[in-house]
Formats: C-alpha cells, sequence, structure tokens
C-alpha cells in the first residue's frame, strides 16, 4: 500500500514538475558568440532609402522650377501694374 | 537661347524619367548592395553643384572686375542653383550612409567641408537678399570664395583619412556602372543648364522691372 502510494507520488512530482519548468524563463546568456554578419531580420531596408532619395531629387528640383514660376509671375504681374500706371501720366 | 530651350528640356525630362530604369539595369555594388544605387543620384548631384560653382566663381569675378549685370545676373542665378544641387547631395549621402556606415552623418573632412560650401553659398543669397546697396559686389566675393574652397571639397577623400569612398572610384567603374552613371550625369547637366536658363531670364524681367519703376518714378 505505502509503495503504491510511493508510486503515485512520484508519478505525480514528475508530471507536475514538467509543466512547472515548462513555464521558467529561460536560462540567461551565459556567453557572447561574434558573428560578422548582421543577421538579415535585423538589416536595415535599403529600397526605402534608395527611393526616398530618388524622390527627394526630384522634390527639390520641382520646388526650385514651381519657385521660379512664381517669381516670373509676380514679377510679370508687377510689370503689367506699372505698365498700365505709367501712360496715364 | 529660346529655340534650344524646348529640345532641352524635353531631353532632359525623358533622360531624368528613364535614369531609374537605366540605373536599375546596372549591378549592385559588392559590400553595399542596392543602397549602392543612391550613388547614381548622389555624385552627379555633386557634379552639377561643382559646375554651377564654377559658373557662379567666374561671372563672379567678371561682375566684381568689370561692374557687369549679365555677370552678377549669371552669378546670382548660379549660385542660386549650385545651393539646390548642395541640398540633393547633403540629403541623398546621410541616405546612403545610414545603410553603409550605419550613421546619418559623421564629422569627417568630406562631409563637414561639404556642408560649409552648401552654407557659404546660401549666406550667398542671404547677403543678397538683406545686404543692401552694394551686396551684389559682396554675394560675388563669396561666390569667388566658394570657388576656391570647391577643389578642397572634392580632394578631401585625398587629402585627410575619411570614411567617404575616394575619387578614384569613378575613374574606375566597370563598363556596367559607368555608363548609368554617365546618363545621370548628363541628365543632371542638362538639368543644370535649363534651371540656369530659366533663372537668369528671372533675373533679366527682374532687372526690367526695376528699370520700370526708375521710370515711373521720374
Amino acid at each position: 500500500m505505502s509503495l503504491r502510494r510511493l508510486l503515485i507520488a512520484l508519478t505525480s512530482f514528475v508530471l507536475l514538475s514538467s509543466s512547472v519548468f515548462a513555464m521558467q524563463p529561460p536560462a540567461g546568456q551565459s556567453e557572447f558568440v561574434p558573428v560578422d554578419a548582421v543577421p538579415l531580420a535585423d538589416q536595415l531596408p535599403a529600397a526605402p532609402l534608395l527611393i526616398t532619395a530618388y524622390a527627394f531629387v526630384w522634390i527639390a528640383a520641382m520646388v526650385y522650377l514651381w519657385s521660379i514660376w512664381r517669381r516670373l509671375n509676380k514679377v510679370e504681374d508687377e510689370m503689367r501694374t506699372l505698365a498700365q500706371k505709367i501712360p496715364h501720366r | 537661347m529660346r529655340k534650344v530651350f524646348g529640345p532641352l528640356a524635353a531631353l532632359a525630362g525623358v533622360m531624368l524619367v528613364a535614369s531609374p530604369f537605366v540605373v536599375a539595369q546596372a549591378p549592385f555594388e559588392a559590400s553595399m548592395g542596392i543602397v549602392s544605387k543612391i550613388f547614381y543620384f548622389h555624385v552627379p548631384s555633386w557634379f552639377a553643384m561643382f559646375t554651377a560653382i564654377g559658373i557662379c566663381g567666374v561671372a563672379s569675378v567678371v561682375h566684381l572686375f568689370r561692374n557687369s549685370p549679365r555677370a552678377d545676373r549669371i552669378a546670382e542665378a548660379a549660385g542660386e542653383i549650385a545651393v539646390v544641387f548642395g541640398l540633393m547631395g547633403l540629403v541623398t549621402g546621410p541616405l546612403w550612409g545610414r545603410k553603409a556606415w550605419g550613421v546619418w552623418w559623421i564629422w569627417d573632412a568630406k562631409l563637414t567641408i561639404a556642408l560649409l560650401l552648401e552654407m557659404t553659398f546660401i549666406s550667398g543669397i542671404l547677403v543678397r537678399k538683406y545686404g543692401g546697396p552694394g551686396s551684389d559686389k559682396l554675394a560675388a566675393a563669396v561666390g569667388i570664395f566658394g570657388l576656391a574652397v570647391t577643389p578642397f571639397v572634392y580632394e578631401a577623400v585625398n587629402i585627410w583619412r575619411t570614411i567617404h569612398p575616394l575619387t578614384s572610384v569613378v575613374p574606375t567603374l566597370p563598363a556596367r556602372m559607368a555608363l548609368p552613371f554617365w546618363f545621370c550625369v548628363t541628365a543632371y547637366m542638362l538639368l543644370l543648364a535649363l534651371l540656369l536658363m530659366l533663372r537668369v531670364n528671372l533675373g533679366k524681367r527682374q532687372a526690367a522691372l526695376d528699370e520700370l519703376y526708375l521710370a515711373y518714378e521720374d
């Protein structure tokens, strides 16, 4: 009878202890392993940088073109206004 | 000049639109991979900036010693365009560096002196805008100073130890990389010519407006 109880207790301990051990956090890193290449998952994606560079060049050129066009329109408007005023004097 | 402008604009537009497709055909650089393709936009930006600085510097010398309003207009236009192309170089460079070097910016000789060159030409614009009478002469002096500094910017990688790729990269490019590279350089030079023509025309119209104001006041 006592042997049977002992077996039940041992079996229960083994079964329960496995789940208890499974819930434990992983063991702390005991050593660092050096590698020369950055893991693929950690690498910065290059394509967005390339696209941003190309887009910026276009945006800068277009904004500058627009600024010339805007200034030219302003000058032409002023010239028209002045040209209208001069004959009246 | 107007006859040339249309075909030149069409050619520049076609080349700039085609440039990413031409660059896509180029092989990747072995150590940098896809990000190395920023090179095809980054270096031509600096080439265009240096050309604009050359034009600005020569026109500044002419204006300073011959008091030529036409040369002043060309110097003003080229100085402004140098800032635009410099900005392109200063933005595309860090985008490349972030991937290639792991940092956006590093205060090494090449990058720092390039930033100072950009700031020199920004100061030229500010001098013209807020300098009052005689600011055109001061801006011309700034333009000549910028031209004198430019060889140091180009040669910085050979003079000092820097992280930036050396000037020997371009002359040693294999044909498959050299072709798209010089295609992009040509496109940027056409863009420079177009912007210069437009900006000089703006200066001419501004001068005409000033004369009209003087006639009105008289």
